[in-house]
């Protein structure tokens, strides 16, 4: 354990992979808290599999396997991908869960394609996009940890600028519709910041697993308390001690996948606060019935 | 045609209002004036479009053919003269915030983009909670609330709006006996304080107690006025189709306690 801790300050690898795990953690668990209360959850997994086309695309039209040019393409695509979601839902009869079925399967399977075509190309320099498919945390620089803040960073910082507006659209969008402000593009605006959040994550984790870590330190935090502000500063602690403890865990054996451990850690979170936190938790439920049927058995034996 | 802009403008005009959900007419060509300072019911069987009619007039749904005026401007230019009332099921009560809260986000139209409500608005939410008889809850989680007290949050959000028309859908729905007594208090307040209050109904047994003024709706405008020359058994039988019972006879100015069949 001490050398664990030693290696997470003094390693360079698990320290890049560590506080990448943690920025990424604070962003999906803070951005995911809007998708979880306003019944989006499965949005992020569109906005994940919908960014795969937009990395090899990146790749294809650039060449470059820079980073910051494969995030853009990936957020492109599922800026693109949420927006169709969202235009289906409100010109047809198809309903929000098929529309993201569909575009999901669609946009991921162009993706399969062209990830496919690419490798199969002559100049085999290409190898590695298949990385954002499950995510491959072990290839992550200092300078992509520093992408990952920057942009983690401005999300961030827009939600709080947008605070009031953002709890008034995930609480009551008609009302806030009423009081004159623009309710569809506050929408946009919510949903562009997931984007960041989501592809800020897809080189460590993956397209395939990234909207756990959106879902599960939110619905984690939901059990804990009432209040959105400390909801949301919780969703994101408990981002970044899933991204931290899976990034530690996988640097304690060979062949261990950082991203899916992660995802793992997020889910053991979501199972421990199920049960134990005060109020909504499930043993908490279960020893105030016990409490109940019990004072009610002593009334009952006074009363006859 | 519309009146332009004057100091005699009513609160609220319709003209030859349409709206349409997927080809079928939920309105149909509806024109409506609301005179200032009356306490106005809205009624009409399930699915006469009552709801979407304050809905249009609100902006909330696209309209396929006709115009709003708001004391005889487009809504964009006087939305802080108007304050809403949804039904208080649109909204997930177990989202995690509190009563005051709530009743703050009333404040922030007038607060505009970014600002923060601070103590100014914090006192306002607390007055209103106070008129509602919800003073002791301010602190309170909503979803701890029971129906009824949800409607008065509801309702005392829009009153920290401090608008003159107020546009509220359903209140008495499902509250139990208290809150529906609290309800009427406030809307007669309003009414004295020359406020125009319009209200979605369902209990026509109440109309004529607690309104001054009604609008018959199915689909199409039945008829609009006083209760005691609109809320006639004739009419009423207009609107409702038939399915229709009236208890005792008309009393003497000539309104009747009615019984719509069909209703939950």
């Amino acid at each position: 354990m001490p050398d664990l801790l030693h290696d997470l300050f003094f390693d360079y690898t698990l320290r890049t992979v560590a506080l990448g795990a943690a920025i990424l953690g604070i962003v999906s668990g803070t951005l995911g808290s809007y998708a979880v209360l306003r019944r989006q959850s499965l949005l992020g997994d569109a906005i994940s599999h919908a960014a795969l086309p937009g990395i090899a695309l990146a790749f294809l039209l650039t060449g470059s396997k820079a980073p910051l040019v494969l995030v853009l393409g990936a957020a492109v695509a599922g800026w693109l991908g949420t927006l169709l979601v969202m235009g289906v839902v409100r010109s047809t009869r198809v309903k929000f869960d098929s529309a993201l079925g569909i575009i999901l399967s669609v946009f991921f399977g162009i993706g399969l394609v062209l990830l496919t075509f690419i490798q199969k190309r002559e100049d085999a320099t290409q190898a590695g996009l298949d990385k954002f498919l499950f995510g491959q945390a072990a290839t992550i620089l200092a300078q992509d940890v520093v992408t990952m803040a920057a942009l983690g960073g401005v999300a961030l910082l827009l939600m709080l600028l947008f605070w009031k507006e953002l709890k008034l659209l995930s609480f009551d969008p008609e009302f806030g519709s009423t009081l004159g402000f623009p309710i569809r593009a506050l929408d946009i605006l919510l949903t562009t910041l997931l984007v960041i959040a989501i592809v800020v994550g897809l080189q460590m984790v993956g397209v395939v697993l990234m909207s756990a870590l959106v879902v599960a330190p939110a619905v984690a935090a939901r059990q804990w308390t009432d209040r959105l502000g400390l909801m949301i500063a919780l969703a994101g602690g408990f981002g970044a001690l899933a991204g931290v403890s899976g990034a530690v865990i996988s640097s304690t054996a060979a062949r261990l996948p950082t991203g899916p451990l992660i995802v793992l850690c997020a889910s053991a979170l979501v199972l421990i606060s199920l049960c134990f936190a005060p109020n909504r938790g499930i043993v908490w439920h279960a020893l105030r019935q016990r409490r109940n049927r019990r004072r009610l058995h002593v009334e009952g034996e006074v009363i006859p | 045609m519309l009146a332009t802009t004057t100091a005699t403008a009513h609160p609220i005009t319709v003209r030859d209002l349409t709206v349409a959900y997927h080809d079928r007419a939920v309105l149909w060509d509806v024109d409506l004036d609301v005179p200032r300072g009356v306490l106005m019911a809205i009624v009409g069987p399930n699915g006469a479009g009552k709801t979407t009619l304050i809905k249009a007039i609100l902006g909330l749904v696209p309209v396929v053919a006709g115009q709003v005026r708001i004391e005889g401007k487009p809504l964009a230019e006087v939305r802080r003269r108007v304050a809403y009332v949804p039904q208080r099921g649109s909204v997930d009560w177990d989202f995690p915030t509190s009563v005051l809260d709530v009743v703050m986000m009333g404040r922030y139209g007038a607060l505009g983009w970014i600002r923060r409500p601070g103590h100014r608005e914090r006192q306002a939410a607390l007055d209103a909670l106070e008129q509602v008889g919800m003073r002791d809850f301010a602190g309170r989680q909503i979803s701890q609330l029971s129906g009824g007290q949800q409607q008065r949050v509801f309702l005392a959000r829009a009153l920290v709006q401090d608008a003159a028309i107020y546009l509220m859908d359903e209140p008495f729905q499902g509250v139990d006996a208290t809150t529906e007594r609290t309800i009427v208090g406030l809307l007669r307040d309003l009414r004295s304080a020359g406020k125009t209050v319009v209200v979605v109904h369902h209990d026509l047994q109440t109309v004529p107690e607690y309104f001054d003024w009604v609008t018959l709706l199915n689909v199409r405008k039945i008829a609009s006025g006083p209760v005691e020359e609109v809320f006639t058994p004739e009419l009423l039988r207009r609107t409702y189709g038939g399915h229709i019972a009236f208890l005792g006879q008309p009393d003497q100015d000539g309104t009747v306690a009615a019984v719509a069949g069909g209703e939950e």
